[in-house]
């Protein structure tokens, strides 16, 4: 790629997603097809260097599991019928500190719902994912250029946190073409990654000063690794609730909480007294109305996360600072609303939602300024 | 001690048969002359889970029958060298029967070793798909009534080299260093009793543990060898053809990058946004059509973006494309009501005719075999499919927009067409 001259194509999200995995360093994928997570495994059996088709989504994270447990660096992408499979699993990865990157392509549900209808509906459910209410890292792609950017980010934190990262996206964000030019991707940095060097005997979960312990592959020469999906101590032997395994659980959360890097972009404008809140496919609406309603002299704010959860207090802030937030979101009660505000809305926080469709820009700019 | 173990006090029940399962393995590793580090146990939920603490090699514990996927991860992740050993139970072996016989299918080198104890033990003394005909549990007082599952039978079908069943009793530990030195899958099914819930559950069977050694009953071996030919478990070693093991080969791959740029070497009128929908039918070529049209539309200096719809049955049915031409950056690429709206088939006209009844102006393309719905927007038929043939209509319909608009040059159109695959067996500037 040329960085002084454009190099326009036509592209989708799919594709950026997966060159981006393999040169953040990804080295294997294990796929089962499902609408719209399918181009995606399509690029991935062409692009990663292992690529693996399992036979159901369980199977998919287990391998998974067990080729991280050997030091690779695993992706699967899904839809929600595939990932509720998966659910357990990620909570297993989770407590063998297992790191790997899920990309979740939302569809409209409940159930097999529609397969070819986009939505936004999946942030409860990883709200809640894990038992105990522990919080999994999750990103959320909300243009093209997050398609590239999101996925080496999720790998490192993935690799940094040892843990199971979502990347959240959904069918309009990676199976539209869009007209893209090339040359305005960055250079991606491999994920930067070490394993345990030091003297034995090696204890798989003891984080040390820190909060993340060393990570080496099982099946190596040098120490003895023990994985353990129960609650265990910090050398992975399984514990009922002694002193020493409930502080290795409760360093599962404070990991998460602490590293996971927060990111998002917050565009205000100087007199605005709304702030517009948006995710995933409906950030491209959302910047339309903003445009369009600053054309129009109004001045307005934007906030799209690209951290969902766990859910950074910034955005608590930020919200706390506006007399009126709009908050459009393609689901059926506002789930970021939710989680910003709970299940009492407050008045002076007005919420443009949909299922079914795309959330259109007017939809946005009206109850900007109703 | 061996050096397989850290502890030689296991932790299971007095009398248990999964003492002599860990034993027996530590011979056969012993014999094998592997080194603890060179070997993975990988261990399912059950009472045979809990013995990872006593093994020096590396030991994995995870979840409730999915062990043997876990562990062919973690032995298609490592090099060949490296023994990964499955510990599961029947229960485990029951929930996770899929994972055993794709392991098998696969030829991925692991060796499984079912711990048959005949009822799902850790959990209370339920049955499970091992159970045999007539076997008192917990559940089934009267005795189970359906027969089981014949693994070894079943992962042979399902392609493996090696399967095995022992009585387990005494050594066989040969049978479990042959299953090692396999090269792919191998199983082997150890029959055992649990002592907690078989042996209360079954009193006339006379399985009671020995006081003194723990092990089986007083004289257990013939008892356990009887129970397991009453119940259709004949032990046997048993090979199928040798095939290499699956081993997924790190591959060098071209970036998907690779694409050819769409230069803009035309212009477009267009000052701002026009909105197309293009419905027809599967197989059709009209996705094909609406992406030449869209890097047409990027070679004449526009933005663009474009969509697919079409049922989940990809090959018949409507096939519908939604197309946003912009001269600024498009961040909505939805369209509600299209400025233009092509339709060529039948399927198409059903498939927007609620969107075409709401359309208030634009132009509505229709096909001259289509009855004319109800609309508002100007209409214009045209004979796509009669000119150009059902499978080019779409193609053909685009090409006669931008001759009449000019929105994008109709040699841009062109040029895409010529440059993509279909151009080498079509040549629409005939049209």
């Amino acid at each position: 790629m040329n960085e002084t001259r454009s190099y326009p194509v036509l592209v989708d999200g799919s594709r950026l997603i997966a060159e981006a995995c393999v040169r953040a360093g990804a080295d294997a994928y294990v796929g089962y097809p499902i609408t719209p997570a399918s181009l995606i495994f399509f690029y991935a059996s062409r692009r990663f260097p292992i690529a693996l088709p399992a036979p159901d989504e369980i199977t998919a994270l287990q391998w998974m599991a067990g080729l991280s447990a050997a030091g690779h660096l695993p992706v699967s992408a899904t839809s929600f019928p595939g990932f509720a499979l998966m659910v357990e699993s990620v909570n297993m990865a989770y407590m063998m500190e297992l790191p790997m990157l899920v990309i979740l392509v939302q569809r409209l549900g409940p159930a097999t719902g529609s397969a070819t209808a986009g939505a936004q509906g999946d942030l409860f459910l990883l709200n809640g994912l894990m038992s105990g209410g522990y919080p999994l890292p999750v990103f959320c792609i909300s243009d093209l250029e997050d398609c590239w950017l999101l996925p080496p980010v999720a790998l490192q934190t993935a690799v940094d946190l040892r843990t199971p990262v979502v990347l959240l996206t959904s069918k309009e964000m990676v199976m539209t073409q869009e007209s893209f030019d090339l040359a305005r991707l960055a250079e991606i940095e491999p994920v930067h990654r070490t394993f345990y060097d030091g003297p034995g005997p090696y204890c798989t979960y003891d984080p040390g000063d820190g909060l993340v312990p060393p990570f080496l592959p099982v099946g190596n020469d040098q120490h003895q690794v023990r994985l353990n999906a129960s609650t265990h101590d910090r050398c992975g032997i399984i514990q009922h609730t002694s002193d020493e395994s409930m502080a290795n659980t409760r360093r599962l959360p404070a990991k998460v909480e602490s590293r996971t890097p927060v990111l998002y972009s917050l565009d205000e404008q100087e007199g605005a007294q709304t702030l517009v809140v948006t995710w995933d496919i409906t950030s491209g609406a959302a910047r339309e109305a903003v445009a369009a309603l600053r054309a129009q002299g109004v001045p307005v704010s934007l906030l799209i996360p690209r951290t969902l959860l766990p859910l950074p207090a910034v955005y608590l802030e930020t919200v706390d600072r506006y007399p009126r937030v709009v908050i459009a979101e393609e689901n059926h009660q506002g789930q970021l609303a939710h989680l910003l505000f709970g299940r009492r809305i407050p008045p002076h926080v007005r919420l443009v939602t949909a299922i079914g469709r795309m959330i259109r820009p007017d939809e946005i700019a009206r109850e900007v300024v109703r | 001690m061996s050096r397989f173990l850290i502890k030689p006090e296991l932790p299971y029940c007095k009398g248990c048969g999964h003492h002599l399962i860990v034993r027996n393995t530590v011979k056969a590793l012993e014999a094998l002359g592997a080194s603890p580090l060179d070997v993975v146990l990988v261990t399912d939920i059950g009472c045979h889970g809990i013995v990872d603490g006593n093994f020096a090699t590396h030991t994995v514990h995870g979840l409730h029958g999915r062990s043997v996927a876990l562990a062919a991860g973690i032995a298609m992740g490592l090099p060949p060298e490296k023994k990964v050993i499955v510990y599961i139970g029947d229960g485990g072996a029951t929930i996770g029967l899929q994972h055993i016989l794709e392991a098998a299918r696969m030829n991925v080198d692991l060796t499984v070793v079912v711990h048959n104890n005949m009822l799902y033990g850790m959990t209370g003394g339920q049955p499970s798909g091992l159970t045999p005909t007539g076997f008192r549990t917990v559940l089934t007082p009267q005795g189970y009534p359906l027969p089981h599952h014949d693994l070894p039978r079943l992962v042979l079908d399902a392609g493996a080299p090696f399967a095995a069943r022992v009585v387990g009793l005494g050594d066989f530990s040969d049978v479990l260093r042959q299953a090692l030195e396999v090269e792919g899958f191998a199983l082997v099914e150890v029959l055992e009793i649990c002592v907690s819930y078989g042996v209360k559950m079954n009193p006339d069977l006379g399985l009671r543990p020995d006081a003194q050694t723990g092990l089986g009953g007083a004289n257990p071996g013939p008892r356990l060898r009887e129970l397991a030919r009453e119940t259709g478990y004949e032990p046997g070693v048993w090979t199928g053809p040798t095939r290499p093991a699956f081993r997924p080969a790190r591959r060098e791959t071209a970036s998907l990058l690779d694409m050819p740029p769409v230069l803009p070497k035309h212009s477009s009128p267009l000052a701002g946004r026009m909105t197309l929908i293009l419905a027809g039918s599967a197989g059709e070529g009209v996705q094909q059509a609406a992406e030449l049209l869209a890097q047409a539309a990027i070679a004449a200096g526009l933005y663009a973006t474009k969509k697919s719809m079409y049922p989940v049955t990809v090959g018949v049915g409507f096939s519908t494309a939604e197309i946003v031409l912009s001269r600024s950056p498009i961040f909505y690429h939805g369209v509600s009501e299209p400025d233009v709206m092509v339709v060529t088939s039948a399927d198409g006209l059903e498939n927007q005719r609620k969107r075409i009844d709401q359309m208030r102006g634009g132009i509505l393309w229709l096909d001259a075999s289509l009855p004319v719905p109800e609309t508002g927007a100007e209409v214009r038929i045209t004979d796509f499919r009669g000119r150009a043939g059902a499978r080019n209509a779409a193609l053909y319909a685009l090409l006669t927009i931008l001759r009449a608009t000019g929105v994008v040059p109709p040699e841009a159109f062109l040029e895409a067409v010529a440059e993509s695959p279909i151009g080498r067996h079509i040549d629409p500037s005939r049209w």
